[in-house]
């Protein structure tokens, strides 16, 4: 597969080691009253869509960035690539 | 031996001789010729013996699908079983055996499973060999494998070099015929940049093999002025001999380019084969088709070939196998054959059409309406028999027989990502369907263009349309415009024993016993029959299966549909997918700066992840390795000892956020820790469980450095980044890994100050006071070389880490070496480094094992409730806090003989011994020199309370129960009075 990076281009997958679904960016707040069901969640359930999925990706043989893939699990097909640290802001982790 | 059966014409390069053996015995052809066709020329059918059945089997095609004449090529380390008679070019001093026979190929004892077949049927693994189970493995597999199956290994490396490369283009095309040709002609001269491969030696692809006219001159002209062309545009790369294998995602293809298959042994310093990855923004399929038989009674004998590969071998190599051929065809295309053998001088007895409409020849006979419904000849063709349209029978004395029921489109790669191929009714025939791998398009024969002008028009066309480019199309060739047409004929009625896949022995009686059996899906017949699972993967079987599975359930083709076609196109030598990639070679392997001091010094090396790391020094006079390693302990321990611990993980982590950032990763604390302190850490995953664990070490307000076990390191890092990038973006701090920057060196034992004082510059105070235990810093040494030095023990002892840039590290060891003398220093490996953590108690990758909590590891109140870190929350959990949670205990025997074992589990001292009774289980035993005894680290329930307890320690698999007793984890200086001294 070939991974279009926001900042590098194309780069074949094989620079990149695939972590999951990109949900783990959502960490759920330690503080919160539901924090062992909301961690429980975090931890250990994932959708695994035959579809359009969200993924985390690692370019560990390039800039060691965080992507956040859209990937087709049934055809493969990549349709958005962003910086992970981009999509963790706009959902409110910058704090 | 003559060539008797060579024809005048062809490519083939007369005026050289190449001399070549098969089965022992010698013959002679030419540069040009494939194995297959000198077979021929010298007047040699029979190739093989049938996978099953043992049946004498020659060539049926004259390309890749052939499934027929697999033959032993070359002998010694080079051996290479399976290999196809049709693509082997042949060499001077070429050597190959047929397969599958014992003791000759002429008479082959196991041909009496012929006999046999109505036990040998379809399914036939499944019903006769159930019963006693037992027999299986020991009884019938062996048979099995001796009677069937194809060539043999030779056991021994290969000693040939197999590369891989990589290569990008605008447009790749697949296959050089008039359609590739054509394509390539068209994008290569507007300026894209061009591959075209083909899997034959010889570019031209069906044009070599035809005498039809281009442009009114022989056909090969304007294949070699169209060659001509492509060489001289420096834009196209023409790969010929590789053959695309795959296509993989997002336009990434694979290809086998064999660079040295067609030679007696590779040129110096050339690899025999490279697996390229070819990166295409776009795809032109040019494949072609590929001939499919008809099935009749007995249509495997030797000399029964396809009507296409007939004219092959003729018009291309100058060859028949016989003197007097038969063709048996549905369609118009097997008389072109019989009037090119005809032109070529063969007689031919007559050409068979079920077609009552079949045209006339002049030259020769055609039985219009008749069919052929059984032959003759044990080892080769004699005779073939005719049903005449009258229903009268007549024989035929032929050599050989060309079947010829019509072209299928070759549509195996447009299938990789899951695509189908659809029916096309006109053509009777699969063409590719719609949805294609992304950014392949499909020209030529490969298409449905069957006509010569078709597929130089749908090639020219092909090229334009999926590289986008404007204008009209080029000036095309005259050629050849005939319509095709074709019609469906898959079998002769009644026939049974009758060969749809010969390479897997699949007969239609097999294919209609599985019907019969209730096998109804098309993937179900495949995986119950075998048909198309041989190495050919039914490229000239798969359809005629289909076709009479469709019939017997009364279906139509299109709606039993076909089984999925998977890469690799041909077989790929497990050598091209390893490349370089072999022994020592599988992974880089890693030396730290100072390997070459250790390797002169007689270390004996370990593999740790990708590091060489050194196990332990042997002196003179010592013969098994616990004498050095006990040494080294004992030295350590009484005077010092320096260890290579560059492979420890090393993170640099800055920012004004490094701390708050720390904190976050490791579930202690970090935020207080003073400039100039060290503090081990403890990392958790996000379920709780122990990461990994190493010191950090604050070297500014926003500097600190980390280190990581060896074999984490990587791991460490990727999650510390996905803390930053993913989880808490907004934290000013920065990571980079710095562990091939820095060569470091503990230097332990009660000596070690006073041997760093050597090298440490004297602006530096590293006595107690000045430098206590758990302090860092950056110092210099050796006089201005800068350096880093941390107080911290792994080994229990007085101890220091230093590190120095790595370029440094061998001048570092041979001075701390050289400066050790006066107090007896030594060397230790990772073995001596092992026993004193043991000694000591600390926790390394055994107990670190993914299973184990910072409870477990009697670490439980580290785990900071102040701050949130990650695995905090979940650390929490009940489950993982029962009041019998296992805790790390040291374990001792009771006899100082006695054995521990890492993987024994601990059971009371007297009662059952069953997982029931489990208490615990052991992870590191190692000799302790100290203790003069072995000694183990475990976890055990409840294990804080229970010291002194008296247990037996269990290893049910090796037979194991010694008494033990359980004692506090540190062995070695429990108080820590030596680490502070």
């Amino acid at each position: 597969m070939i991974i279009n990076h926001p900042l590098l281009g194309p780069r074949d997958s094989a620079e990149f080691i695939y972590l999951g679904d990109a949900s783990l960016i959502d960490r759920p707040d330690p503080e919160a009253e539901n924090r062992d069901q909301a961690f429980y969640e975090y931890a250990y359930l994932r959708d695994n869509p035959a579809g359009e999925h969200r993924e985390l990706w690692f370019h560990e043989g390039g800039d060691r960035s965080w992507l956040v893939v859209t990937r087709n699990t049934v055809t493969h097909e990549i349709t958005e690539v962003e910086m992970a640290r981009d999509v963790a802001r706009t959902r409110g982790r910058s704090t | 031996m003559t060539q008797i059966n060579r024809l005048g014409g062809g490519q083939i390069d007369r005026a050289t001789t190449l001399r070549f053996s098969f089965d022992g015995k010698d013959y002679t052809g030419h540069p040009g010729d494939t194995l297959a066709s000198a077979l021929l020329a010298n007047g040699v059918r029979l190739m093989g013996r049938s996978f099953k059945y043992h049946r004498p089997r020659g060539v049926l095609s004259a390309g890749s699908e052939e499934p027929n004449a697999l033959v032993e090529l070359r002998g010694g380390a080079r051996q290479e079983p399976n290999t196809r008679a049709t693509t082997i070019e042949l060499f001077n001093g070429l050597f190959a055996k047929s397969q599958n026979r014992w003791p000759s190929l002429a008479f082959d004892a196991l041909a009496i499973n012929d006999r046999f077949s109505n036990f040998l049927t379809a399914g036939f693994y499944y019903k006769t060999f159930m019963w006693p189970a037992a027999f299986w493995e020991k009884l019938y597999e062996p048979i099995i494998r001796k009677a069937a199956g194809l060539g043999s290994l030779s056991m021994k490396q290969d000693p040939d070099a197999y590369d891989k490369g990589f290569r990008h283009c605008d447009l790749l095309i697949i296959g050089a015929g008039p359609s590739g040709l054509m394509a390539a002609l068209t994008a290569g001269r507007a300026g894209a940049q061009v591959i075209l491969a083909d899997e034959d030696f010889a570019m031209g692809g069906r044009l070599l093999s035809e005498t039809a006219p281009v442009d009114d001159a022989p056909a090969l002209d304007w294949v070699s002025a169209a060659l001509a062309e492509l060489s001289s545009l420096p834009n196209v790369r023409l790969m010929a001999r590789t053959t695309v294998i795959g296509a993989f995602d997002h336009g990434i293809y694979g290809a086998v380019e064999r660079i040295s298959d067609h030679m007696h042994t590779p040129d110096e310093g050339k690899p025999r084969q490279i697996l390229w990855r070819i990166y295409a923004q776009k795809t032109l399929l040019c494949a072609g088709a590929i001939e499919r038989p008809i099935a009749f009674e007995n249509n495997d004998r030797p000399g029964i070939m396809l009507a296409g590969a007939l004219r092959s071998y003729a018009n291309r190599w100058a060859a028949t196998p016989a003197q007097r051929i038969a063709i048996f065809t549905n369609n118009d295309d097997g008389h072109r054959t019989a009037v090119d053998l005809h032109a070529k001088g063969v007689k031919i007895a007559a050409v068979v059409d079920v077609r009552p409409d079949a045209p006339s020849s002049y030259d020769f006979e055609v039985l219009k309406g008749a069919q052929i419904v059984n032959t003759r000849g044990r080892l080769g063709l004699t005779f073939a028999e005719v049903k005449q349209a009258d229903g009268s029978t007549r024989i035929l004395e032929c050599g050989a027989l060309g079947v010829s029921g019509g072209w299928n489109p070759n549509v195996h790669l447009t299938c990789h990502q899951r695509g189908r191929p659809v029916w096309n009714d006109d053509l009777a025939a699969f063409v590719p369907g719609r949805d294609l791998p992304p950014g392949m398009a499909v020209a030529g024969a490969a298409l449905g263009e069957f006509s010569t002008h078709g597929a130089l028009k749908s090639g020219a066309a092909g090229a334009k349309t999926v590289l986008g480019l404007k204008g009209r199309l080029p000036k095309l060739p005259k050629a050849c415009d005939a319509p095709v047409s074709q019609t469906a004929f898959w079998y002769v009625e009644g026939c049974a024993r009758a060969w749809l896949d010969q390479q897997n022995d699949v007969t239609v009686k097999d294919v209609k016993l599985s019907h019969q059996e209730g096998f109804r899906s098309v993937e179900h017949l495949k995986r119950y029959t075998t048909l198309g699972m041989a190495t050919d993967q039914g490229k000239t079987s798969n359809f005629g299966g289909l076709a009479i599975m469709a019939e017997l359930a009364g279906k139509s083709i299109p709606e039993v549909g076909t089984t999925i076609f998977r890469p690799p196109y041909t077989p790929v030598a497990i050598g091209a997918f390893g490349g370089r990639m072999r022994g020592m070679e599988f992974h880089p392997t890693r030396l730290t700066p100072s390997h070459y001091w250790a390797k002169e010094r007689g270390a004996v090396f370990v593999e740790v992840g990708n590091w060489l790391r050194a196990q332990w020094f042997p002196l003179p006079g010592e013969t098994h390795w616990r004498q050095s390693v006990d040494r080294e302990v004992r030295q350590t321990r009484a005077s010092v000892g320096v260890c290579d611990c560059t492979t420890l993980g090393k993170i640099d982590v800055q920012g004004t956020d490094a701390a708050t950032f720390l904190n976050k990763v490791y579930c202690n604390g970090f935020a207080k820790l003073a400039v100039g302190k060290t503090r081990y850490g403890l990392m958790l995953r996000e379920d709780g469980m122990a990461m990994d664990d190493g010191t950090a070490a604050r070297l500014a307000e926003d500097h600190f450095v980390v280190t990581t076990t060896t074999a984490n390191a990587a791991k460490v890092y990727q999650h510390m980044e996905f803390v930053r990038q993913c989880l808490f973006p907004g934290l000013d701090v920065q990571l980079i890994s710095t562990t091939e920057a820095w060569a470091q060196y503990a230097v332990a034992g009660p000596n070690s100050r006073r041997l760093l004082q050597k090298v440490v510059d004297p602006a530096f105070d590293i006595s107690n006071e000045g430098f206590p235990f758990m302090a860092c810093g950056n110092i210099t040494v050796c006089g201005g070389l800068r350096a880093r030095l941390f107080r911290i023990s792994f080994s229990g002892e007085l101890a220091f880490e230093i590190a120095v840039p790595a370029r440094y590290g061998d001048a570092l060891m041979r001075r701390l070496m050289a400066a050790g003398e006066e107090f007896d220093v030594t060397p230790y490996g990772t073995e001596a480094l092992g026993v004193m953590r043991i000694e000591k108690g600390h926790a390394a990758g055994n107990e670190l094992n993914g299973t184990t909590t910072a409870l477990n590891l009697g670490m439980g109140r580290m785990v900071s409730k102040a701050k949130d870190s990650i695995g905090s929350v979940l650390s929490e959990r009940e489950g993982l806090n029962e009041e019998d949670a296992l805790l790390q205990v040291g374990i001792k025997p009771l006899n100082p003989n006695d054995k521990i074992t890492a993987g024994g589990h601990l059971m009371a001292a007297t009662g059952p011994i069953d997982a029931a009774h489990d208490q615990g289980y052991v992870t590191s035993a190692a000799f302790s020199p100290t203790m003069g005894s072995m000694i183990g680290l475990g976890f055990l329930k409840r294990g804080a309370d229970r010291q002194g307890e008296k247990m037996r320690l269990v290893s049910p698999v090796t037979d194991l129960t010694v008494d033990v007793e359980i004692v506090s984890a540190h062995f070695v200086d429990p108080d820590g009075e030596r680490l502070r001294a």
